[in-house]
């Protein structure tokens, strides 16, 4: 992400960003490009509109042109009442909203998130991807990065796992779902002592490999036939008189398509390197 | 490449980063209301040291050749702070760079120069208004100007050179350490020997033979001396010498030199950072 944004100098290898080398040509991609996210900040000491000015003039608009957009961006982004107050007086939300409302100032073909939602509630996370799902409809081009998988499900056409800092897998978020394969039917029975037996009557229910979590009494077949395979279990084990402590039918997520290929979750790898983690996500228009 | 962002290119330099230099002068001399704190204690400290000598130690001061200590004091007053405000730079250049605000600058297609110019010019205005708090502060205490407008313009323009020349040594040292806390004491155990060895408080006079030269070839014992006789202030030099009889071209030619070495070091290590 520094090497795309020319923050950083790449230390072997090439990048092209809009057809410009981020070496020689650094300057022509800052301006097609914004950046928002943990690499970039406002002034907390500015206005919510100030910021837009600044930061647009230094895009080379005039100041004209500046206010034009930054008053265009605080309606957009739902900050024109507090657009004369200090981004100190600000909360979290709203400071996202005009990071993201900054990037946007010179209108950028193209858009790197990094992280956008870190750190935001529930709700400020479903109003930031309402905001992005729009600005991706209008044709800009995003690159998003994200610890958070489901974040890369709901916005991006293409996703890039990256793990250690090597890519490990690309695609969409269905052809990388469908490599862990489909539906699966999760079962925690109540005594260890069930365990083979519940084995026996699961594989013989659904016809698929198993998986089993020995420390959490917890066993994983797939469902072939989806929610009719999952009545069918609950009819045998019932039967058989095993009590169980919980039962589910599963989709795949994005973060057991992780899991699977990288053996470790997403959230243990993370710590002691920082950058380690993380899924590319990109969309294209 | 389009015809708007080929434009906007050729509009790429001298003309460029002056106008970048510029909007980010605008940026940092709007955030100074903003922030009392940072130029309350700057005035409360340089007027503490006022009345600490003028009213407690200067009594004990005597000055070669007679005059009014408050007279000879102001003068030194006024350089300390504006050598003082170098450690005010480096502190909110570090404090801009730990809030990531420096990294969306750099992905930003302006001058390059821009961040550092516009902080070392911002800095010599916002001195410029601490300067006129604290000459009204003198005038009460009873500080004169015995000469006439040019001469008094002429300590002003020197003052202002000088706090540019402070300024870039700011924006080298907050590159060089930062970190905001780290900043602040480094800050303050160079630039307190700076100012204290020096004509500022005491007549060179009372220091032993060795320490005299150093004192007297001090920027900011040369800056002292050169407002002192423009403005007609008591200015007891020790002996004859290039800077007791040239101090407003020795003041100058610190400037030169001090820009010089820190704004190209300054330049270099912003250029080279690449956290």
């Amino acid at each position: 992400m520094r090497v795309f944004t020319t923050l950083l100098r790449p230390d072997a290898g090439r990048a092209t960003v809009g057809g410009f080398d981020v070496v020689h040509q650094a300057q022509e991609i800052r301006h097609i490009m914004g950046l928002s996210g943990q690499y970039a900040a406002v002034d907390e000491n500015l206005t919510g509109r100030e910021n837009l000015q600044l930061f647009g003039r230094l895009y080379q608009l005039t100041w004209a042109e500046a206010s034009r957009r930054a008053a265009e961006l605080l309606e957009q982004f739902e900050l024109a009442d507090a657009a004369d107050r200090t981004v100190k007086t600000y909360s979290g939300g709203m400071r996202r909203r005009l990071d993201l409302a900054s990037a946007l100032s010179g209108q950028p073909r193209i858009l790197f998130l990094d992280e956008p939602t870190t750190g935001l509630d529930p709700r400020g996370r479903l109003g930031m991807w309402d905001i992005i799902r729009g600005l991706v409809r209008e044709g800009t081009t995003l690159l998003l990065t994200t610890q958070y998988l489901e974040e890369a499900d709901e916005l991006a056409d293409k996703i890039a796992v990256v793990d250690h800092g090597r890519i490990i897998a690309r695609g969409t978020a269905d052809e990388l779902k469908a490599k862990v394969g489909g539906e699966r039917i999760e079962v925690v029975v109540d005594h260890r002592e069930d365990i083979p037996r519940a084995i026996e009557l699961l594989t013989r229910a659904t016809e698929g490999e198993h998986a089993l979590d020995d420390h959490m009494r917890r066993i994983t077949v797939p469902a072939r036939g989806g929610a009719r395979s999952l009545v069918q279990v609950v009819r045998d084990l019932d039967e058989a008189g095993i009590a169980i402590d919980d039962i589910a039918l599963r989709r795949p997520t994005l973060d057991d398509v992780f899991l699977s290929l990288t053996g470790h979750s997403a959230e243990l790898a993370a710590p002691g390197a920082k950058d380690a983690v993380k899924a590319g996500a990109e969309t294209k228009t | 490449m389009t015809t708007a962002t080929r434009a906007r290119l050729t509009n790429s330099g001298l003309r460029q980063e002056v106008s970048d230099g510029l909007i980010m002068t605008w940026r940092n001399l709007k955030r100074v209301p903003r922030i009392p704190e940072l130029w309350i204690f700057a005035i409360l400290q340089s007027i503490m040291f006022v009345l600490l000598f003028a009213y407690v130690f200067g009594g004990a001061i005597p000055l070669p050749g007679g005059g009014s200590y408050t007279e000879y004091l102001m003068p030194g007053i006024f350089a300390q702070t504006i050598v003082f405000a170098a450690a005010t730079t480096a502190i909110t250049l570090t404090y801009d760079l730990s809030k990531g605000i420096i990294d969306r600058f750099r992905s930003l297609p302006m001058a390059r120069s821009a961040v550092l110019s516009g902080r070392t010019f911002a800095d010599v205005v916002y001195n410029g208004g601490i300067l006129i708090v604290l000459m009204l502060t003198g005038l009460a205490v009873g500080w004169r100007v015995h000469t006439d407008v040019l001469s008094f313009l002429g300590g002003v323009g020197l003052l202002m050179l000088f706090a540019f020349a402070m300024a870039w040594m700011g924006v080298w040292l907050g590159l060089a350490v930062q970190t905001p806390e780290a900043t602040q004491q480094l800050s303050f155990t160079v630039l307190f020997p700076i100012t204290f060895l020096s004509n500022v408080f005491v007549p060179t006079q009372t220091l032993p033979d060795w320490l005299r030269p150093v004192a007297e070839w001090n920027p900011v014992s040369a800056l002292t001396a050169a407002t002192r006789q423009l403005w007609g202030n008591p200015n007891p030099f020790a002996a004859s010498g290039f800077p007791a009889e040239h101090p407003i071209e020795l003041t100058v030619i610190w400037v030169v030199v001090l820009v010089a070495i820190f704004a190209p070091l300054g330049v270099l290590r912003y250029r080279s950072m690449s956290r």
